[in-house]
């Protein structure tokens, strides 16, 4: 049976270790998307709608053509069609210099007919709005979910809570903006070079929308700046990008700016629940009904979770979809798993201080998971639990300190369809190659573990390619957590596989079977007679004019879904001015065997920043008046800096030997542990994120008054 | 943004005849530019021709004598924030300059354009919202979403004053040198600014064919306390929603005489002289404190959504008041 052999014998995997590509991408040598200039480069820039909701009634590309230096102005829509949001395509241009394609931009007529829009939840379910899709009062058809017997739930419930709880879209903010380099060699054969999370995707997507054999066009990505779920497609800025190259026959860049980022590049929707919920006074969830709905733009796919991680016998739940005058949702980081998780331990908390008890035993008495239990006791050491407020609100002074908890569950299993190849040359070097990419996690640093592992050599020896579609080795997406188990056991098989066939080189010299061969650091020795040695380099001699070249397989036993998370917050709140801050933030992440540590603690803590964003600043602000979207810049639309980052304390919770991916759930139960250790600091309960001075101000002032 | 001419300025002169021949907007003065380029990118100005003022030479120092301090317009942000004496007597000057975004716009910003900068209002930002500020004829701030709007001087336009090196120049009350085609003029700053009932097209008293080249901080006195307080959705780089500049002439525990400047709050820097009647001549405690705060904010008329920055402004003004005695 495969396995990644005891902790104790492990020399590389589960250490700390640098990444790879860090130096780098500190020192700009790393080429991104962005920084891919070829000869004769063309700029592609898209023409966007200003507003929320018109019908093309002109378009008229002439003037632009006619600019001095623009090669190919395209049109993205006809006369006739309607424009749905602000920031849908219209019109594209490829130009000489990024400033020329600009000003053809602006010399693109559109007529536009503009109609009545709904940009927000309330506007679009009020009385007599305008139906924007097929779905009668812009709702769609509700999920529907029963469980036990609610009514009897409620009746054996000593308490009840019932409330609202309410979470924005919140957009993904790649620091690479989405987009694409174009390239064409006659008219078989495309390069692309792509910002995603899907090499493979992003080919087979391409080959089907211009009708190419899949092995004519080519992906690369060798670094990406964050996707998020955002960037599993080429989208309409990479076809447009295609198109442009095409019609040139010269290269074309096209990247999005910060503005359409946050326009059309994917956002996680919004959530509007309003629950009510009983226990029982010795502490059992028995019973939830809830009502939600949440809005993904023009878009359905605005699910949430709820109830979630806790059990609960006896439920009713409703789920809907808006249609707003709003760019689409995608995936976004652990989708609909967040905004659930705010709601859910706000709701707990609000059970528990019904019931008098601690909040961290209400959860204990209603979670099945063994593992969240015992990182109930460890994270509660780690923060200092018993130092909270036993009475919200408590603490004296103008600065309130309070604590609260939060939790979070995962799958990030992995799944089949990555190949790889371990090679093995004469001269000693040894190369891994397998079609996935570094969404960020730092997959490449942890093949070369993992190889390096394996052959005894040290991960700076391997060379690993990654982010490029044309070795034919295909890999999935980089989405759900599962780059890593889906792409380390072929990688460790394959070099497994590689290792056998230098023993079987290097057995004649050793004068020992090949069964009775060890791999050394650096040196291959026979186990019964350790004074038999060879170093790596003699025994890859041995392979003369040939190298070794192996795959792998996804084998099942070398990876494991299902990960819970804990996290704890302490916050301290400036009642005077509202100002939150996050002090210290302890988050226990199940993962698993963490292949790199470093990486692991790092992923760990960029969940937890992400978390802490969407808790007190990041919101997607629609202006019901101009159907704009007013914060479309990195200005207002506020994203955690360095002065928001608080002590974290990331926890590897290696519960077992397999891997499992940890992309995404550490930035679940950040939402909960914050806004409930803002609650434990001042007594007040915020259910409407992000936790804002004004929410926090406003809510002060009723809670005086 | 639109194409161009770039000129270096040689002399004031020749800056205030090239700007006479021209309108608003036509010819633009830039410094540091980091206002400035994110309008022209927006396309909320649209220049034909920039004049560089970073070529005159002599504006960029700060000089001291017994009088006080003058600090020539290009001086940056930075090298106010930065300089000994200023953050030793000026304290509130200091920490309103070190407030101000982030180093690298520090280092670059200067004094000059960090009193001309244009307000953040989302509206007025966004090329496609033909706003009143802009020639249209709806501020949106008064029905749409106004959380970072105006609770003090707002009609007709909401917007609040970006700045916060103003509050602080005139609670220490500076006076500030312009230059135009009849020659130079020394105002207070305080009379610099305007409100949206005189102009709601511009924040100050600048003719099109004026520019800012110094301001003059007379010397506190002894025993003067000050601070800036500035409150923000996040640690930086964010520009206020309500910031308070206080400086006090203290004896003991008294306050011989207070100078109260509000920032984030009103379409011009914004000084309370409730609270500071309430503050001078008194032993500064926590009532004396509160009411000063309270007495600041009783006339603001807040929009839809910022009714928070009346509470916000009251406690600021309370804290600053006892922190001069602590």
């Amino acid at each position: 049976m495969a396995s990644w052999g005891e902790a104790s014998q492990s020399r590389l995997i589960g250490k700390r270790i640098t990444r790879l590509s860090g130096k780098d991408k500190v020192t700009g040598k790393a080429k991104y998307t962005y920084d891919i200039n070829r000869p004769g480069l063309l700029y592609g820039r898209i023409l966007r709608s200003d507003v929320a909701r018109a019908n093309v009634v002109g378009l008229d590309l002439t003037a632009a053509e006619e600019l001095p230096g623009v090669k190919a102005v395209i049109e993205l829509t006809q006369v006739g069609n309607q424009l749905r949001y602000q920031g849908q395509e219209i019109a594209a241009v490829a130009a000489e210099t990024d400033d020329i394609a600009k000003d053809a931009l602006r010399l693109i007529h559109v007529e536009l007919e503009e109609l009545p829009f709904v940009v927000t939840e309330e506007d679009a379910m009020a009385e007599g709005a305008p139906e924007i899709r097929d779905w009668t009062g812009n709702k769609s058809n509700p999920g529907v979910d029963e469980r036990g017997n609610l009514e009897a739930g409620f009746e054996e419930a000593a308490v009840t809570v019932e409330a609202t709880y309410h979470t924005p879209v919140q957009t993904h903010v790649c620091l690479e903006t989405h987009g694409n380099v174009a390239e064409w060699r006659g008219e078989e054969y495309l390069t692309f070079w792509a910002s995603t999370q899907a090499v493979f995707g992003v080919r087979n997507d391409l080959a089907r929308t211009f009708e190419l054999p899949a092995n004519q066009v080519r992906v690369i990505t060798e670094h990406m700046g964050g996707g998020f779920g955002s960037k599993f497609g080429p989208g309409i800025e990479g076809h447009t990008a295609v198109r442009l190259s095409k019609m040139t026959g010269k290269p074309v860049k096209l990247m999005l700016t910060r503005r359409a980022e946050h326009l059309v590049a994917g956002n996680r929707p919004s959530m509007t629940q309003h629950v009510k919920a009983g226990a029982t006074s010795d502490g059992r969830l028995v019973a939830y009904d809830m009502q939600g709905y949440g809005t993904g733009g023009i878009s359905s796919g605005a699910g949430f979770t709820g109830p979630y991680v806790y059990h609960v016998e006896n439920l009713r739940t409703q789920r809907f979809n808006v249609a707003t005058n709003a760019g689409n949702q995608r995936a976004m980081r652990a989708p609909g798993h967040p905004q659930g998780a705010f709601a859910m331990d706000s709701l707990m908390d609000e059970l528990a201080e019904k019931l008098g008890m601690n909040p961290l035993e209400f959860r204990r008495l209603n979670d099945q998971s063994e593992v969240r239990q015992a990182q109930y006791t460890l994270g509660a050491q780690e923060i200092g639990w018993h130092k909270r407020n036993t009475i919200p609100g408590s603490g004296t002074g103008i600065m309130k300190r309070g604590m609260g908890v939060g939790s979070g569950q995962w799958g990030g299993g992995g799944g089949r369809g990555t190949q790889a190849r371990v090679t093995i040359n004469a001269d000693g070097t040894v190369e891994a190659v397998t079609g996935t990419q570094d969404i960020g996690t730092g997959i490449r640093t942890a093949i070369a573990i993992i190889v390096a592992e394996e052959l005894g050599l040290q991960p700076t020896d391997i060379s690993v390619t990654i982010g490029d579609s044309e070795p034919g080795l295909p890999s999935g997406g980089s989405g759900g957590s599962q780059t890593t188990p889906s792409v380390a056991p072929v990688i460790k098989t394959a070099a497994e596989a590689a290792k056998q066939k230098l023993f079987a080189h290097v057995a004649p010299l050793l004068q020992a079977p090949v069964d009775d061969l060890r791999i050394g650091t650096g040196t291959i020795y026979v186990a019964s007679d350790r004074t038999k040695t060879v170093t790596w380099k003699q025994a890859t001699g041995q392979l003369g004019m040939e190298s070794i070249s192996e795959g792998g397989n996804w084998d099942q036993e070398l990876r494991q879904g299902g990960v819970a998370g804990t996290q704890f917050a302490e916050v301290e709140v400036d009642t005077q001015t509202g100002q939150v801050k996050v002090l210290k933030i302890v988050a226990v992440q199940d993962c698993g065997l963490a292949i790199n540590r470093l990486a692991t603690e790092s992923q760990i803590n960029g969940g937890v920043i992400m978390g802490l964003g969407q808790t007190l600043l990041e919101e997607r602000i629609m202006d019901p008046q101009t159907g704009r979207m007013l914060n479309a810049n990195l200005e207002d639309y506020k994203v955690p800096g360095t002065f928001e980052i608080p002590e974290i304390k990331p926890i590897v919770f290696d519960t077992h030997r397999r891997v499992s991916g940890v992309g995404e759930p550490p930035c679940i139960p950040t939402l909960g542990a914050i806004a409930n250790a803002v609650y434990n600091a001042i007594g007040v309960r915020i259910r409407e994120l992000p936790i804002t001075p004004d929410k926090v101000l406003t809510a002060l002032a009723q809670k005086k008054a | 943004m639109d194409n161009f001419s770039y000129v270096n300025a040689t002399d004031l002169e020749q800056v205030t005849s090239l700007l006479t021949d021209n309108g608003w907007g036509e010819v633009m003065v830039v410094a540091g530019g980091t206002d400035l380029l994110g309008e022209l990118k927006e396309y909320i100005e649209t220049p034909k021709t920039l004049i560089n003022l970073k070529s005159l030479p002599g504006m960029d120092s700060i000089s001291m004598d017994t009088t006080g301090i003058t600090i020539g317009a290009l001086t940056t942000v930075a090298d106010i924030a930065n300089h000994p004496t200023i953050q030793q007597r000026y304290t509130v000057l200091a920490q309103a300059a070190s407030s101000v975004a982030t180093p690298q716009i520090r280092n670059v910003g200067t004094l000059g354009g960090n009193l001309c900068q244009r307000p953040r209002c989302w509206y007025y930002r966004d090329e496609t919202v033909n706003c009143l500020k802009k020639g249209g004829d709806t501020c949106y701030a008064v029905d749409g979403l106004s959380k970072y709007h105006a609770i003090l001087g707002g009609d007709p336009v909401f917007i609040v004053h970006p700045s916060d090196i103003a509050p602080a120049l005139i609670a220490l009350g500076a006076s500030i040198k312009i230059v135009g085609p009849e020659g130079e003029k020394t105002i207070k700053v305080e009379e610099f600014f305007t409100l949206p009932a005189t102009n709601p097209f511009r924040e100050n008293v600048l003719q099109p064919n004026e520019i800012v080249v110094e301001v003059h901080v007379p010397q506190p006195k002894q025993g003067t306390k000050s601070f800036y307080l500035k409150a923000r959705e996040k640690g930086a780089p964010d520009f206020a929603l309500a910031s308070v500049a206080g400086v006090f002439e203290m004896a003991g525990k008294t306050c011989q005489n207070a100078s109260i400047v509000l920032g984030g709050v009103a379409p011009a820097p914004w000084r309370s002289t409730e609270a500071e009647n309430i503050l001078s001549g008194k032993l500064i405690n926590e009532t004396v404190s509160n009411n000063a705060g309270a007495s600041a904010v009783k006339d603001a008329q807040p929009l839809n959504d910022n009714a928070y920055k009346v509470t916000l402004t009251q406690n600021l003004i309370s804290r600053t008041a006892m922190m001069a005695v602590s």
